[in-house]
């Protein structure tokens, strides 16, 4: 009796925990796409910024000086950006997966 | 709770089934909610096998006897610490330990890849649901350690003497876990070749892994080998036994896979040999755990007849057969990214230690099975003994600590000769002042194998000083720091290189201690009554007084009776006192008397060890209780069903009489030099080791902005 029990309760938990993933599937998916999305076109952008940043400075608008700053702001950014698309499309650079 | 316990680990088995079947059918359909939902199956797993854990403990800490486990391996009378460490002593039990190490292993590897290995990871569920069902099934279906007697005894039959010493119930879980901690590299490694991802991805994510299975599987050996020295009575830490050599042979294939996945990381070399390496270890694991409990050879280290022998060589076939498939099939992605450059290259040095490790695998391997070979053949059974395996693995063993000292100072792709010199020059001078000292000052010429052993470790030794110096010397001319704080960031910051070098360095001391303590061991066996002496290496050891306890063995094992000896030991104008004793264990079989039974059970030897740097002092004493024969019969006679009050009464007069007038004892005497140091180089393994396996979140993070600021340069320049 106890074991019978156990056994149905047990699995109902379980089953509960493993059909969770199933359930969502829909919604969780789509945000997922939606951020994946966003973040390619946010990567775009940055590589834009990066490009035009460059332009002014071969244009004089920016000192070599201020470009660099710049320059190293957008790539960090960048590597934000790179690093969460990574991370969402289950990617990880060499290096990053030593455990 | 019993129905509770088998219940979990009933779901569990479904549940790992699950496993299997969601993330094959997630990863084969791309279908991502069922890869996750097998991923969890497997942390349900881990929370079943925990939970059914912890209630068998409970049992045992409760003397729950109507648990039939609990019954045969424990009884009130066993300390609290061996209580608690009695489950793993039996074979539903270990089997449990088994299931839920494997089950915590494969739920820290999964939630630390849900994010990554995507092609990878699902088909890597799939095989660790798999290990972790087999282990389920036996429980569910031969051996299960919920099991309950329909009429619980009054008593347990205790846990087996020999098993009561702290080395030996650390010993196991240390051994599983290094054997199940291989798992997690060898289903990566599978999920890798079914996706067709062969890349050197599944060894960064398993290698950590990899490392702490070794290190657990190492200490555990040498906890194993602790033991046998102190508690066995023979006097020797390493026999060639089955069960040693099934826990060695992993090991070592194991030390040749972590050499071996550096080349694949640095040079995407050694694909197929990497993947067969891994494949094997993980077999040989499961061959240890079949052999310590299915009883096929004889060992020492073997405790009771297996019911799932048949079970367990299934398995291993299906894990051999499914791993030369799959390798078969994907040669085609197993090709090598490069070319060997040079002879004279750490990876071609590599290359040479492997095979060095994996022959004395083969060798241990081929010594240890010959009695199953040589009855297939002949139809009797004949073994080899340590002299075959000293005769054949002395060289490699050699060989090998020749190559840990070389492989440091050797770097990727080639090496000049004239580099080699440099960098050998110390060393060489090194090793020819050993080999002077040695032969002017010591007896080490007596064996040329251990002088050879001696000038190789110093060897070693030299060199693995010689690269901390000469990188923190490079260190402190780039940044001005002192010595100590050049020393500390230097191994802080390349705690792989670093902590690999000390494994190497403890690797050689380890060996000095072997070499020393096999060659030149000083043995006497003698027959001694109070106030005689004799002398072993320059200690005059005096038999003083017979001593016997109830109750309270100075160990600490709960034996009821313990007759020891108190001896006097000088040397050199010092005196210690020395006190080896026997433990008497009782009897469960009621055909024997009321008062023999205390005697007739098990019994083991409580060695004393003087230990020392330069020189152990090893005791055991075997008293004669023959005097005690006709007493106990004529008690046996006379208090056939006396109460237990009574018993212990009479027990006690027997012990005072043996006290009070003993017989001439027993005695071994072993003097063994530099035995300590095999145990002191096993520890600077493990801390080299752990050194090794330590993460290190700044240099991954300032590896991974590097690699990400190289990619943002190349695709801005793409563009």
């Amino acid at each position: 009796m106890e074991y019978a029990l156990a056994l149905v309760v047990l699995a109902l938990v379980v089953g509960a925990v493993l059909s969770l993933p199933l359930r969502r599937r829909g919604e969780e998916e789509q945000r997922e796409e939606t951020r994946l999305a966003e973040l390619r076109a946010a990567k775009e952008a940055k590589y834009r910024e990066i490009r035009d940043a460059e332009l002014d400075r071969e244009m004089g608008k920016l000192s070599r000086d201020d470009w660099r700053s710049v320059d190293r702001d957008l790539r960090s950014e960048a590597i934000e950006i790179l690093r969460e698309l990574d991370r969402l499309e289950g990617r990880v650079p060499q290096g990053g997966m030593d455990r | 709770m019993a129905g509770v316990g088998s219940a979990c680990l009933a779901v569990a088995l479904l549940t790992a089934l699950y496993a299997v079947g969601a993330s094959l059918y997630g990863a084969t359909r791309g279908r991502r909610e069922w890869v996750i939902s097998g991923r969890r199956a497997i942390y349900c797993v881990g929370a079943l096998c925990v939970t059914a854990f912890g209630l068998l403990e409970a049992a045992f800490l409760r003397s729950d006897f109507s648990f039939a486990l609990v019954a045969e391996g424990s009884s009130t009378d066993t300390p609290t610490f061996y209580k608690v460490t009695a489950l793993w002593a039996t074979q539903d039990g270990s089997l449990l330990l088994w299931a839920t190490l494997l089950s915590l292993f494969s739920t820290a590897v999964l939630f630390l890849t849900r994010r990554s290995l995507r092609d990878i990871a699902p088909y890597a569920t799939a095989v660790l649901g798999c290990i972790g069902a087999f282990f389920l099934l036996l429980m569910v279906g031969w051996e299960n350690p919920f099991d309950t007697l329909a009429v619980p005894p009054a008593e347990g039959a205790g846990l087996n003497p020999l098993l009561r010493h702290p080395a030996m119930m650390i010993h196991p879980p240390m051994l599983y876990t290094g054997y199940v901690g291989f798992s997690i590299p060898f289903a990566f490694a599978i999920g890798a070749l079914v996706a067709r991802r062969t890349g050197a991805d599944w060894i960064r994510a398993t290698r950590r892994f990899a490392l702490i299975a070794w290190t657990f599987l190492g200490t555990g050996i040498m906890l194993g080998a602790l033991w046998s020295y102190t508690e066995l009575g023979w006097g020797g830490y390493w026999a060639w036994d089955p069960v040693e050599n099934a826990s060695l042979m992993p090991w070592l294939v194991g030390t040749a896979f972590l050499h071996s996945i550096m080349v694949q990381e640095k040079r995407g070399m050694l694909k197929i040999w990497n993947v067969s390496l891994i494949c094997a270890t993980f077999t040989l694991a499961l061959l240890g755990t079949f052999l310590v409990r299915s009883g096929i050879l004889d060992s020492i280290h073997a405790f009771g007849a297996s019911t799932i022998g048949v079970q367990f060589l299934v398995f291993i076939g299906l894990v051999i057969a499914l791993s030369a498939t799959l390798i078969i099939s994907r040669l085609p992605y197993l090709r090598s990214e490069a070319r060997l450059d040079s002879l004279l290259s750490r990876e071609a040095f590599f290359l040479l230690n492997n095979l060095v490790l994996v022959g004395l695998c083969l060798v241990i391997m081929w010594g240890t099975f010959f009695p199953l070979i040589s009855e297939a053949i002949t139809g009797t059974e004949a073994s080899v003994g340590p002299p075959w395996f000293n005769r054949l693995a002395t060289p490699l063993a050699l060989v090998l600590v020749l190559l840990t000292g070389i492989g440091p100072v050797l770097a990727w792709r080639r090496f000049t000769p004239s580099a080699l010199k440099r960098v050998l020059a110390v060393p060489l001078a090194a090793v020819v002042l050993a080999l002077v000292l040695l032969i002017a000052l010591t007896d080490a010429p007596d064996s040329p194998p251990s002088l050879a052993m001696f000038c190789l470790v110093a060897f070693v030794l030299t060199v693995v000083s010689q690269e901390l110096w000469r990188g923190t010397a490079a260190r402190r001319t780039m940044t001005g720091e002192s010595w100590p704080r050049a020393l500390s960031r230097l191994t802080g910051r390349n705690r792989r290189r670093y902590g690999g070098y000390l494994v190497h360095a403890g690797i050689a001391v380890l060996f000095l201690g072997v070499a020393a303590s096999s060659a030149f061991v000083d043995q006497r066996d003698v027959r001694l009554s109070p106030g005689e002496s004799f002398e072993v290496n320059g200690y005059r050891v005096t038999y003083r007084e017979a001593t016997a306890k109830l109750g309270g063995d100075s160990a600490g094992t709960g034996a009821p009776i313990a007759f020891g000896a108190v001896l006097d030991v000088r040397k050199d104008g010092k005196h210690y006192v020395m006190r080896p004793s026997r433990n008497y264990y009782s009897s469960g079989d009621p055909s024997l008397g009321t008062i023999s039974r205390f005697f007739e059970g098990e019994a083991t030897s409580e060695v004393d060890v003087r230990w020392g740097l330069t020189r152990d002092l090893w005791l055991a004493v075997r008293p004669d209780i023959g005097s005690l024969e006709k007493p106990i019969q004529e008690a046996d006679a006379k208090f056939a069903d006396s109460p237990g009050d009574v018993q212990a009464f009479i027990v006690a007069a027997l012990a005072e009489r043996y006290r009070s007038d003993p017989p001439p004892a027993a005695f071994r005497a072993i003097a063994s030099p530099l035995v300590l140091w095999i145990w002191i180089g096993g520890a600077i393994v493990v801390l080299g080791a752990l050194l090794a396996a330590w993460p290190s979140p700044e240099a991954r993070l300032r590896r991974v902005r590097s690699l990400y600021s190289a990619r943002v340069g190349r695709e801005l320049s793409r563009a």
